[in-house]
């Protein structure tokens, strides 16, 4: 992964930050150029909220390349509190405690280490909220 | 615009082709096309490919391929659709000679897979998902796929063994395929026993992994019988698209390409789904292979698994679905894929399919997916 192209995702990957469309109010993650509901080009800056729950989810056991000392790890879908959906890394959580319906909530995590001297990946996972 | 003919076609088998390059497995199907075609001049070459630049270390595959078959200098170029590479080149070559562009067309597509090392060919498949937001954080191809089915089991209740079954109708289909990989039967224990992919996804749910090419040698309707005897009519064809993202579709529960392009290709061939004999549909899982089902308007949404255990998708039900063995048996050479299932359609509508013949076929359809739903190619042909 190249530091720019990893750079760049920054406010999405970690913060969560994307954009909303000025006219009708449909989120867009990740950000369009023009929203796929009404076609309009204007968008504000929105901030996703970080509670959601799990929509689905898979246990990788054959990982692609970069991931293979991982397995078994679990990637889910995420349908936030206000309806966006989101895929990411599930963390926190053992494969069979995980189930669909659970109550989730945003982690600041660490990806994939590029190498022993490339970047080291962050992003938002997400983990059970523990009551 | 013109009506357009597919006049030839040749197939390699799909299989780990240690001993054959890419452009040797594409040579290999395009001789076969042009020998029974009468060898006419070609004025473009359109070939899908997936995977070359990351397995092969080539781009530029039109040139490749031109300069091996002896077309230079005439044009040529790839199309790139992910898995949805070969249906996209025929859509380019059908518009290329609809249009009056160019009147001898070649298609077709080629895949060679075991050429990637390691995780290397996952790595490949997998970017037909976005790199940002789904590669990224360690999703494959397959993964993304295993979300979809979970999700469809808990919202129908429908058990895991229903898919297996429909594997098995599969590779009982694909027994029978010359050109298969996996020609061969399995058991409902097959899949339910083989190794665990990405849950609930195993072994036996999948497409294997293999080499191919397919080359369809198209023209202008009113010219095809200079060329051959056997020849069928591009009734009807769309392309479709979705979100990349599967998390920004409005449903997990289909495919909106697919329902697109198939609409839009029945309404230009005058047709419904019930008038289709035969359909190749694109199961790269046991998954996709049911929501394509679904999508296509060959059976209500939740219930294929009793109309398949009835036969309804097999000759003299519903509709006589992949008797080639689909992906799951005939095999997923990624980018060649949609040129298979048309080429299998030309000889099952020219009544050349052996022992995989559907009697009395007439229209067919063939529906070619780019990664998880992203992109459809629907395809309709009728007998002439």
């Amino acid at each position: 992964m190249s530091v720019p192209r990893y750079w760049r995702e920054i406010p999405r990957r970690t913060r969560l930050e994307t954009v909303k469309c000025s006219e009708c109010g449909t989120v867009a993650y990740p950000p369009r150029a023009r929203c796929g509901k009404c076609g309009s080009s204007n968008f504000e800056n929105y901030r996703l909220p970080e509670k959601g729950r799990l929509v689905t989810f898979t246990i990788v056991r054959n990982p692609p390349k970069g991931f293979e000392k991982m397995p078994p790890y679990i990637i889910g879908v995420v349908r936030l509190e206000d309806g966006t959906i989101i895929t990411s890394q599930l963390t926190d959580v053992e494969p069979e405690d995980v189930s669909v319906g659970m109550e989730v909530e945003a982690a600041f995590r660490k990806v994939v280490e590029d190498g022993d001297s490339g970047i080291i990946q962050y992003a938002i996972k997400f983990r059970p909220v523990v009551k | 615009m013109r009506k357009v003919a597919i006049i030839g076609t040749g197939m390699t088998k799909v299989d780990k082709h240690w001993r054959k390059s890419l452009k040797e497995l594409f040579g290999e199907a395009g001789i076969a096309a042009l020998n029974q075609t009468g060898s006419p001049a070609i004025d473009c070459l359109i070939v899908g490919n997936m995977c070359a630049s990351d397995l092969s270390d080539q781009n530029n595959i039109g040139a490749l391929l031109a300069d091996y078959l002896g077309f230079v200098p005439n044009t040529a170029y790839r199309v790139e659709a992910a898995c949805g590479s070969g249906g996209a080149a025929f859509l380019a070559a059908y518009s290329a000679v609809a249009s009056g562009m160019y009147d001898v067309v070649m298609t077709g597509g080629v895949e060679k897979l075991t050429d990637g090392v390691g995780g290397n060919t996952t790595l490949s498949l997998g970017k037909a998902a976005d790199a940002e937001y789904e590669l990224f954080y360690g999703s494959s191809f397959v993964s993304l796929n295993a979300m979809i089915m979970r999700y469809y089991m808990d919202h129908y209740g429908v058990p895991r063994e229903a898919f297996a079954d429909f594997a098995v109708l599969m590779h009982r289909n694909g027994s029978r395929n010359p050109f298969a990989q996996l020609p061969f039967e399995i058991k409902r224990e097959t899949v339910l026993n083989s190794d665990m992919i990405s849950d609930p996804i195993t072994l036996f749910d999948c497409a294997p992994v293999g080499d191919g090419a397919a080359a369809l040698i198209l023209c202008p309707l009113e010219d095809a019988k200079k060329y051959s005897d056997d020849f069928v009519e591009v009734a009807g064809i769309s392309g479709a698209t979705d979100t990349i993202n599967i998390a920004s579709r409005e449903s997990l529960l289909s495919f909106r390409s697919t329902v697109t392009a198939a609409d839009r290709a029945y309404r230009m061939a005058h047709i419904s789904p019930a008038d289709i004999d035969v359909a190749e549909i694109h199961d790269t899982f046991t998954i996709t292979g049911v929501l394509s089902l679904e999508d296509l308007g060959f059976c209500e949404r939740g219930k294929f698994h009793k109309m398949m255990m009835n036969g309804a998708f097999e000759p003299g039900g519903v509709v006589a679905v992949n008797p080639s063995g689909g992906l799951k048996s005939r095999g997923h050479p990624v980018g060649a894929t949609g040129a298979y299932q048309i080429a299998e359609l030309f000889l099952q509508l020219t009544g050349r399919a052996g022992k995989m013949q559907v009697p009395d076929a007439s229209i067919g359809l063939a529906q070619n997916i780019g990664g998880s739903g992203s992109s459809t190619y629907v395809t309709v042909l009728r007998r002439v």
